[in-house]
């Protein structure tokens, strides 16, 4: 299984919350009660206005393809060619993800195309938030 | 920062480029700083500032037997010696040391004594970007180009031409790595390493190191070669995560360093003779054209495509064939400070006749640091 080597992200205080979210299939970002601003990745303090009063709150899961590669060379977990994408979620963030569900070509990998969160477990403690091509 | 009161007075390179496998990392410092101190007509115990990036400054400090009362670490990637310029040019001015150092070296092809770089598990680039299968830098720094191409209209063939271009350089330089013409369609069908970037787009990885002198510039003209003065600097960082930067259409650390450097040296793009653009990566010199703000973004492109940057061209860059052509030990800014240096001194191996003003401008990480110097030979 080539997953199985895959680098396993480890957990932080500030980050928890982030990956219980993604273990319980929630997508989960922070919104800062005193702006409004909503940011990725976690912190307990809003990067716009430096306010400590700041949110979770479960995000759509919706996404657009805002930029990727595909790389063509060995990496442990990963057969080549897969894309390495950034996605930009509904809620405005962008984050690094996988698409899944998808080949892994330019052709078939157009920017601004619309995609859902779709969640895979590495271990009983970390699921990673991956994104396919949206259904409707 | 005041224009032309420090300069540089000593530069030099290791003394050979390439594959170096009988010296380590901190011997190729060593071999660089050497250099520079004989190319200055100085002993060691002159130096009395180091600046070095990735190893310490005290590792250098003793590794050469120095005593310095100033010394700078600042380590934020390949462009971490522009930013040892810009403050040990601030030190100089403001006295904390007399005549500074500033060494680079990388074992990069032969990994002989090489600093690791590691990126924990638990930090925010291995939770948030490692997972998704990011290795070297190849499978990174081109992230943000399709997004670019689409939002400014620039093909393929007009960024294979980056690469055709420093080529055109490196083939007048006797110490380049790679001197061989190549095409467009050579570009274009040569291996594939990550979508939309095949080798002929990505940098070099050789061995090799540099170093320079700076002084006041009243004590420049005592030194045998001809003074190369600090007209402006910029500096800036955004964030070590190429995910996370504020927009793929425009680097923000380039934005902020770029024009800071030009509003400090009160030049105008026109007057701009000679420029250096870090090119890890083919796409790298039209984020800075575009950034530094000699042209929109939408004409960068057909800008290089059209031949104006290559030899005879208005606008001569990445004089030496760049990191895609001359070398690449893996923090190439000192290698295009080497360059700038040699074009104002009227020695480089490709000669920009009459060259005034050289620009050079330096990446750290992914788009992470950005740093900007102005050099002029008139003062």
């Amino acid at each position: 299984m080539a997953d199985a080597a895959r680098a396993r992200p480890k957990p932080t205080p500030e980050t928890q919350h982030f990956w219980d979210g993604t273990r319980a299939h929630e997508l989960r970002l922070q919104r800062c009660d005193a702006c409004a601003h909503v940011y990725f990745p976690p912190r307990p303090f809003c990067p716009a206005c430096a306010s400590r009063k700041v949110g979770v709150f479960k995000a759509s899961g919706k996404a657009t393809l805002y930029s990727y590669v595909i790389h063509h060379r060995p990496v442990p977990g990963f057969t080549p060619p897969y894309a390495i994408a950034v996605v930009e979620l509904a809620e405005g963030p962008r984050m690094m993800s996988n698409i899944v569900d998808c080949p892994q070509t330019p052709e078939a990998l157009e920017l601004d195309m619309k995609l859902e969160v779709a969640f895979e477990a590495l271990d009983d403690s970390i699921t990673l938030p991956l994104f396919r091509p949206a259904k409707d | 920062m005041r224009r032309n009161q420090v300069a540089v007075v000593g530069a030099a390179e290791t003394t050979e480029l390439g594959v170096i496998p009988r010296m380590s990392q901190i011997q190729l410092h060593a071999d660089a700083a050497l250099n520079a101190i004989a190319d200055a007509g100085l002993k060691l115990s002159d130096i009395d500032g180091l600046a070095t990036a990735v190893e310490t400054p005290q590792q250098i400090a003793h590794y050469l037997g120095i005593t310095p009362t100033w010394v700078d670490g600042t380590s934020v990637g390949g462009c971490s010696f522009m930013l040892h310029v810009r403050h040990a040019a601030a030190a100089i001015e403001a006295g904390l040391c007399k005549t500074v150092l500033i060494t680079h070296a990388e074992s990069g092809k032969s990994n002989i004594g090489r600093t690791p770089r590691m990126i924990g598990p638990d930090s925010l680039n291995g939770q948030f970007e490692l997972p998704y299968g990011v290795s070297t830098p190849a499978s990174m720094f081109p992230i943000p180009v399709l997004r670019y191409m689409k939002t400014h209209g620039i093909t393929h063939e007009q960024i294979a031409m980056v690469a055709v271009v420093q080529r055109e350089w490196a083939a007048r330089n006797p110490r380049a790595t790679m001197k061989a013409p190549i095409t467009v369609a050579d570009v274009l069908n040569s291996r594939m390493i990550a979508y939309p970037f095949r080798i002929l787009q990505c940098c070099l990885v050789t061995d090799g190191g540099g170093a320079l002198i700076l002084t006041s510039a009243d004590r420049a003209k005592d030194f045998p070669t001809r003074p190369v003065y600090i007209l402006g600097t910029g500096e800036s960082v955004e964030t070590p995560m190429v995910s996370q930067m504020r927009s793929f259409d425009s680097s923000r650390a380039f934005a902020v360093a770029g024009p800071l450097a030009f509003k400090e040296a009160g030049i105008a793009h026109k007057d701009v003779d000679h420029l250096m653009i870090y090119d890890a990566f083919a796409h790298l010199p039209l984020y800075g054209l575009g950034d530094l703000g000699f042209m929109p973004h939408e004409e960068t492109g057909q800008f290089i495509a059209d031949g104006n940057t290559r030899p005879g061209g208005k606008l001569p860059l990445n004089t030496n064939g760049g990191g895609l052509s001359y070398m690449h030990s893996g923090m190439y800014g000192m290698y295009a400070l080497q360059e700038s240096v040699r074009q104002m001194r009227g020695i480089a191996p490709a000669q920009v006749p009459g060259a005034r003003i050289s620009v050079c401008h330096g990446v750290g990480g992914m788009f992470a640091a950005s740093g900007t110097i102005i050099f002029t030979n008139e003062r």
